[in-house]
């Protein structure tokens, strides 16, 4: 079965600045990845290019098997814009139908409360766009990203105007998806959202990966950390399981030692140093 | 076919619950009610003696004038509807965000392009062939005159409509909104300067307005159609009554011929495929 998404060498530039430089990623069946990065490091656009808005400059993206932009490519996927909005004059009911019908979904009305209830707004999906909050709207954006059942969901920025309920419940939501086998690529500013959620990362600085895998391969151990006597000792290649023998080793040594501490970086820690700092 | 018909009615269902039918229907019921006032004073207080013996038919003078007239400001109602239904279509939607999540759709870029021009032509060449049959039934009922054609010049009115709707869903693809609007409206405002200067021409036996005019008409043929359809209006009537049409402010209009009516339709496929290549090439 092919990927999810599937992106080979990609390259856009508009004008002299260049937006991607050779990027390459692969998001598998159910499976739901991290994109991270700096402002203008190219995100958006590799989930534009994967969505058939913006054409690349060279290279090429796949969805499911099929070219990104084609029709079966639209077919197999869902996508919320970071920029995006609906016509604040229909109701969430007639936005998510209007989808319905273009993506050729026959899910009717139980489809339509189903996403509804998924995304906690049952009671307002007769409300006009316009009178809804920027969360609610962001909510709903996320169910017509789902209409369809699509097997690729592109979600750009999709809780950056959420409270902290809304947050828990977008990410008990992905976590269900993942559970149905729908493949996610979810660009995030949010880290510790994308460390509790995502089962690999990504991270794109000046449009490169410039590093990939699981959270607890990024977020590695930092050193091991010592307070004695004559002050503060830090072993830098030291993990966890070192610590016995580095406080053997020190009163052995007559070190007289106070406290113990292992270190370990974040995901935060692993993207300041893979983005140098920005 | 499935899709540009959702865009189309979804479309006309957002004009209608934003209003814009309402204050349409409303501002054309004021213009009417204004232009049968007209009409009413104007054959309430004509003297149609004064003319005796010169064999001018002055009531024919007077409707063939207003409804000229009639026909100017349909035309200008109709290119208002269609460029505000139209100007921000594209860009100004992709901009505001509203156009990605159609697009993410199994719906191509020209599905979605016709569905709206599909919606905006056809509610502006509806209007513009109520508004000018209403008005024509008005001088008939008012000032005992009706056209000698009115089929011709309702379907020029209906196609020259359509053809500024193109116009502006061509520039939505390439402009801002409001840039566009503003590039339309001087389109259209350079046809009719084009067109006024050939009637000049015609009344002045001035060859070089006649040739700019004629050129304007094939460059821009909304106006060639409202041209023909102006000439339509009172091809039948001869002698001196017509000699009287000719020196009045709409009297020097020409037909282009038939020619004029495919060129308009090979012109809008032109400006639809141009539109729908730079929409394809448009990154969003």
């Amino acid at each position: 079965m092919p990927a999810a998404l599937s992106v080979t060498g990609l390259d856009k530039t508009y004008g002299s600045v260049r937006a991607l430089v050779g990027v390459d990623l692969e998001v598998g069946e159910g499976e739901l990845v991290g994109l991270l990065g700096p402002n203008g490091a190219g995100k958006s656009t590799l989930v534009k290019i994967a969505c058939g808005l913006v054409t690349p400059t060279s290279g090429g993206a796949e969805v499911c098997g099929e070219k990104a932009g084609s029709q079966a490519a639209h077919r197999a996927l869902g996508y919320l814009a970071e920029l995006f909005r609906f016509p604040d004059w229909c109701t969430g009911h007639e936005l998510l139908e209007l989808h319905q019908r273009l993506a050729g979904s026959e899910g009717g009305a139980a489809e339509r409360a189903e996403l509804l209830e998924l995304v906690a707004l049952t009671d307002a999906g007769g409300r006009p766009i316009g009178t809804m909050s920027k969360g609610m709207q962001q909510r709903l954006g996320i169910a017509q990203a789902l209409i369809g059942s699509p097997r690729l969901l592109l979600l750009d920025e999709p809780t950056s105007a959420l409270d902290p309920s809304g947050r828990r419940t977008v990410r008990a939501l992905l976590e269900e998806l993942r559970g149905r086998g729908v493949a996610v690529l979810l660009n995030s500013h949010l880290l510790s959202e994308v460390e509790l959620v995502c089962d690999r990362v990504a991270i794109i600085d000046h449009g490169a990966v410039v590093a990939a895998g699981t959270p607890a391969e990024l977020s590695h151990a930092g050193g091991v950390e010592v307070e004695t006597a004559a002050g503060t000792r830090v072993f830098e290649a030291a993990r966890r399981d070192d610590a016995p023998r580095i406080v053997r080793e020190l009163v052995e040594a007559g070190e007289e030692v106070y406290g113990v501490r292992v270190l370990t970086s974040s995901l935060e820690d692993a993207y300041l140093e893979a983005v140098g700092g920005r | 076919m499935t899709a540009i018909r959702v865009i189309a009615l979804f479309t006309l269902r957002e004009s209608l619950r934003r209003r814009v039918f309402t204050v349409v229907a409303i501002l054309t019921v004021v213009f009417l009610a204004l232009y049968g006032l007209g009409i009413w004073r104007l054959y309430a207080e004509l003297d149609r003696n004064q003319l005796d013996g010169t064999g001018v038919k002055i009531e024919i003078v007077a409707g063939a004038t207003v409804l000229g007239l009639a026909m100017f400001a349909t035309l200008f109602l109709g290119t208002v509807l269609a460029v505000f239904l139209t100007l921000g279509a594209v860009r100004g939607d992709a901009e505001r965000g509203l156009l990605q999540p159609l697009l993410v759709r199994p719906v191509s870029r020209r599905d979605l392009l016709l569905g709206r021009y599909v919606a905006a032509a056809g509610v502006c060449a509806l209007y513009v062939a109520g508004v000018f049959l209403a008005a024509a039934i008005l001088t008939w009922a008012l000032g005992g005159w009706w056209p000698d054609h009115m089929l011709g010049p309702t379907l020029g009115l209906m196609l020259g409509v359509a053809i500024l709707a193109a116009l502006s869903l061509a520039g939505s693809v390439f402009l801002s909104a409001t840039a566009n609007g503003i590039a339309v409206f001087m389109v259209f405002g350079a046809g009719l300067v084009a067109g006024l200067l050939g009637q000049i021409g015609e009344a002045l036996a001035a060859g070089t307005l006649q040739d700019v005019s004629t050129g304007a008409s094939w460059l821009l043929p909304f106006e060639g159609l409202y041209q023909a359809g102006l000439s339509g209006l009172t091809a039948d009537t001869i002698g001196f009554t017509r000699f009287a049409i000719d020196l009045g402010p709409f009297g020097g209009a020409q037909s282009a011929g038939p020619g004029l009516w495919v060129w308009a339709i090979v012109y809008l496929g032109l400006v639809g495929a141009w539109a729908l290549r730079g929409f394809a090439r448009r990154d969003l």
